[in-house]
Parts: C-alpha cells; structure tokens; sequence
C-alpha cells in the first residue's frame, strides 16, 4: 500500500497574511509552516499503513508538494509524524499557479510515484480553498471521495463516510481513488523528539517542472485561467451597540428587534 | 455571452442557494441564462428555476445521476458547454458544487474563483469579488479565458423572483467510466426539527460560554420561539456538545440569515468568516473584550444563563 499525502506550505498561523499589493500574490516572506488541515490527512495515511498488513511488503507514506524550495522545511514537518518520504515540486515557473496549473503539476508528480491512494486535507488555511482534490483525481481519471469523517480500506477498494448539508454519505471507490479527509477525522500526533532528529535524514527530493515533463505554458502564471485584477478593504458593518446587563439585557434585546422588525 | 447555472436539488427543492446564484446571474443582463438539473425525476423541478429568471432549463435524468456524486455531473456539464457553446458556469457553494466546480475545472482547463460574494460586467468580461484571508481583504478576480467558472459563497445574497420562460431541454450524457467508479453506498438525512441552518431566515448559534452541553437547551428554546435554527461553533462541536451539520465557521458551513443570535461566542476569525454576512448580528457574552462585540449590531455583556430564559419568555409573551 503506498499512500501519497498532498501537503501546502503556508504562513505561519502567527504571522498576520497580507496580499502583496505589487504581486498582487500573497506575501509569502515570512515564516511558513504546514497546513495545519494538512497534519489530518498525514495522520491519516500513517494510521491505513499501520493497519495494512501486506505480506512481506512494506507500506509507504510519501508527501507530494508543490511550493518554494524552502517549503521543505514545512514538509519535514510531515516527515517528523512519521511519512517515510518528500517530494517538492520547487520551480520559479511554478509561481503563481491557479487551481488549473497546481493540479496538472501535482497530477504529473502523482503519476510519476503511482499511489494506491492520494490523501488531502479538507482545505488550505491561506487560500480559504477546499477544492483541489477533484481536479486532480479528474486529470488522474480515478474516483473522489471529499470530506470523510471515517475512512476504512478492504481490499481493493475504499469507504469514506462524511457529513453532509443534510445528513451523512457513504461512499465506497475502487483504488486507486482520490479523498479528501474532515479535520475531524483525528487528531494529529505530536512529532517526537526522535521523529523531528530522525526527519532530517529521511529522502526529500526536489524536482523542477522539466523533470515532470510539465511545459512551462501550463503552470506559473502562463498555465493559470484566472487572475487578480484589484484590492481592497472589505465594507464596514456600520454602527454597533454594546451594553452591560443590568437586569434588562433580554428587554433591549426584544426592543432592538422591534426596532429592526425582526420581529 | 452565455452563463449555465448549476441548480442543485435535494428531495423537492432546488436549493436556495443555486436560485440566487441564477437570479443574481439573470440580473447582470449579460447574455442568456440557463440553468442544468441533473438528477433522477428531476424535470418538475424546472418550473422553480424559470420563476428565477432562466430562460433554459436544461434536464438529464438518468438513475445513474440519482445519488449526489460530482464525477458524473461533470461529464455533464462539460458536455453541455460544449454542445451549447457556454460561456460562463457558476455555482453555488455546498460540498457538492465544489467538488463539481473544481473537477470541471479541471476537465475544461478553465480558471475557477471561489468564495465569491458579488459578480459584475467588467474586465475581460465578468468580474468577481473574493473575500480573502479570513474576510480581511476583498479581491477582484476575473478570468483569462473561457470557460470561466465561478462558485459563490453561500448566501452571498439572496434568490428574486424573476419570471423567464424557463423552457425545459433534455439532454442525453456519456458519461465516462472513472465517473462511475464511486458508488453511494447508504444516505441517511438527520431528523429535522426546524428549518436546515443554511436555508434558515434566522440562526440562534451557542458556544463554549454555555458552559455545558445541557445549555444548548436554552438555544434551543430561544430559537424554537424565533422560528430559527441551531448553530454550533466548532469548539463545541469538537467537544461533542452538538453534531458537526449544525457547525458555522471555516471548517463548517457558512450562513447568512437575516438574524443571527451569538450566545457565549467570542467571534473568533474560525466562526467569524461563517456568520459575518448575517443581515443582523446580536451577541450576548460575559467577557466585555470578545471579538464578537467588533462586530455584532447589538451586543449585550453580560450571563447567557440569566438573559437568554428571559429572552425566550418575552418573545412568548409577545407572540401570544
């Protein structure tokens, strides 16, 4: 069983994120970190290894990215809970991509390691996105199971349950699939001191859009089909009221919902 | 200049939220409008989506297409927008459409913007509003080709009657063996007692200030008498006090009622982006510093135990 983990480098939860307003790109200059929805899907992968047993062969975690070579540093995040191996998509052409050029990028890294199974996190916590994982299964042409709160594998294939707008799905898919795991679906470890000393040494590779084969015209910015055009500050919400309960708080309640007949 | 909607359905209803992303779309007097239904016994559905200004209703019944899987549907918007030259394809943001949204994206080599609250005439044709990075920026967006494809934020505004002819065609899809290759296995829809808190006019929400989950009772009454819905935050959810479909924030649903009452919420950025379009927020906490009180209409500092019962029991006595 190999599972590969898509992971995203980006700011650090700490640092206040702004919009390069030159770049029009989000100002990635400061510390980076891992998506933290991301720790999910890793955690994950290290559980279904642990629990397939296959013979004499071991299974294996790798994490795929595409961002700046620093971007390892986060990776090695990953490596330090315990996913076996790195691979980093790292090239200048690569800037800028849109959803159309980071999944056909990923896909081509997909392909070169033929997973039995491809992991995500339910979003990335810089782009507020939540949709990555369907364009790629769709350039993979393999089935997609988002959102899964509980994940179990039998054989050949795979079932996902996960909460809906109107209940729960389950879901089952033949492998290899696609899914994309809720942050509820764990809890992610606590890398160990001997995991972080140990991440170092574990294989983290680097690789540049020619050694996916992957021409310049279909990533970075040339590959993208949208684009930012302006920014700006987001509309007030106007006057607010604040008062202290005195013993008539739910009475100003009901009055100011007279007053904006709401009731 | 064409533009398809997606109209999701579930059970009778096209969803509220694909009806204003049709209405809103009617409204731009950019070009034709049409919206798809793609379901099984899906065609009576049409009737709704004329009333809200598509002038095509484009239908595909197959029980293949019965459970709300997205792979099939892209084989069928995708083959829609070829056959019908389609410019421009927008839905509105639900677990369903995104993965749509996306995997077509992918299919068409088309951009996709997401989390767009507003979309206008403009640009290399149409333009649209992105809130980012938690709300504290907006971004105009647009599109270097076509297809373009847009998913609205939920309840980025609300359907309008539009009348339009909303003539039903059907049409018949291939669709592609990897689309077929997911298989729904069992669906279960949660008992209701009122109204889904993305459909709901009004949200009373609780949060970790309730103290205990036996709490979330006096939110329950209180919305109970406000003919609204229960709304969780993510703490809470996490602590199992109120199942995970009730949760508002980055990791929930997003909502936008025309009231939303805060009780024992600070307002933090994970549930503020889920809830800060409500038309009306009122919020009631202890701690006078909570994030909340930036931004809610009318905010009262003050015991959710003391002041919610009381609420509740005024509303009655007014009702009555």
């Amino acid at each position: 069983m190999k599972i590969a983990v898509c992971v995203k480098e980006v700011p650090d939860a700490t640092a206040r994120k702004r919009i390069d307003a030159e770049t029009k790109r989000l100002d990635r200059s400061g510390e980076g970190a891992l998506n933290a929805f991301d720790a999910n899907a890793v955690e994950e992968a290290l559980r279904l290894k642990a629990a397939t047993v296959e013979g004499e062969v071991e299974g294996e975690v790798v994490v795929v990215s595409m961002g700046p070579e620093r971007a390892l540093n986060s990776l090695r995040k990953a490596l330090a809970m315990g996913a076996d191996r790195a691979v980093l998509v790292a090239d200048d052409g690569a800037a800028g991509s849109d959803l159309v050029a980071t999944s056909a990028v990923l896909a081509k890294a997909l392909e070169r390691e033929q997973p039995d199974l491809v992991l995500f996190g339910q979003q990335s916590s810089d782009s507020d996105g939540a949709v990555l994982w369907a364009a790629v299964a769709e350039r993979l042409r393999w089935p997609v199971i988002s959102q899964v709160a509980e994940l179990t594998l039998d054989g050949g294939s795979l079932t996902g349950k996960r909460q809906t707008e109107f209940g729960y799905d389950v879901i089952r898919a033949p492998l290899p699939a696609v899914v994309a795991v809720a942050d509820s679906i764990n809890e992610p470890r606590y890398p160990s001191l001997k995991g972080i000393m140990g991440a170092k040494s574990k294989p983290q590779e680097t690789l540049s859009l020619a050694d996916l084969g992957v021409d310049a015209g279909s990533a970075g910015g040339q590959g993208s089909r949208t684009e930012v055009l302006a920014l700006s500050d987001p509309p007030s919400r106007g006057d607010t009221q604040k008062i202290e309960d005195d013993g008539t708080g739910a009475e100003k309640i009901v009055a100011f919902l007279a007053e904006r007949r709401l009731i | 200049m064409s533009i398809l909607v997606f109209l999701e359905h579930h059970g009778d209803e096209l969803q509220k939220g694909s009806l204003a992303v049709l209405s809103k779309a009617a409204g731009l007097g950019a070009g034709d409008v049409a919206g798809v239904v793609i379901g099984s016994g899906v065609e009576r559905l049409a009737a709704q989506a004329g009333a809200h200004g598509a002038a095509t209703v484009y239908v595909t019944e197959d029980a293949r297409l019965e459970a709300p899987l997205p792979q099939p549907r892209v084989d069928a918007i995708a083959q829609l927008v070829a056959e019908k030259g389609i410019e421009t394809i927008l839905f509105a943001q639900s677990i369903l459409a995104a993965d749509i949204a996306s995997g077509l994206a992918a299919r068409l080599e088309a951009g996709l913007n997401w989390q767009l609250t507003d979309l206008a005439a403009g640009g290399n044709g149409l333009v649209g509003k992105q809130s980012a990075l938690g709300d504290s920026v907006v971004v105009d967006v647009g599109w270097t080709s076509t297809p373009r494809i847009g998913l609205f934020r939920a309840g980025a505004f609300d359907p309008s009657e539009q009348a339009a002819a909303g003539t039903v065609e059907h049409f018949e899809v291939q669709l592609q063996e990897h689309s077929l290759a997911a298989e729904m296995v069992e669906q279960a829809h949660a008992e209701e007692s009122g109204p889904s808190i993305e459909e709901a006019d009004v949200i009373v929400a609780g949060g970790r200030g309730l103290g205990e989950p036996e709490k979330f009772a006096l939110v329950e009454e209180l919305a109970k008498v406000l003919g609204g819905a229960v709304a969780a935050t993510r703490a809470v959810v996490d602590a199992g006090w109120y199942p995970y479909s009730a949760q508002v924030g980055q990791t929930g649903k997003s909502v936008s009622p025309t009231l939303y009452v805060a009780c024992g919420i600070s307002g933090a950025i994970q549930h503020k982006v889920g809830m800060q379009s409500s038309k009306t927020i009122v919020a009631i906490n202890k701690d006078p510093n909570a994030p909340i009180f930036e931004f809610a209409d009318f905010g009262v500092v003050g015991d959710l135990h003391q002041i919610l019962p009381k609420l509740t029991e005024a509303l009655q006595a007014r009702k009555s």
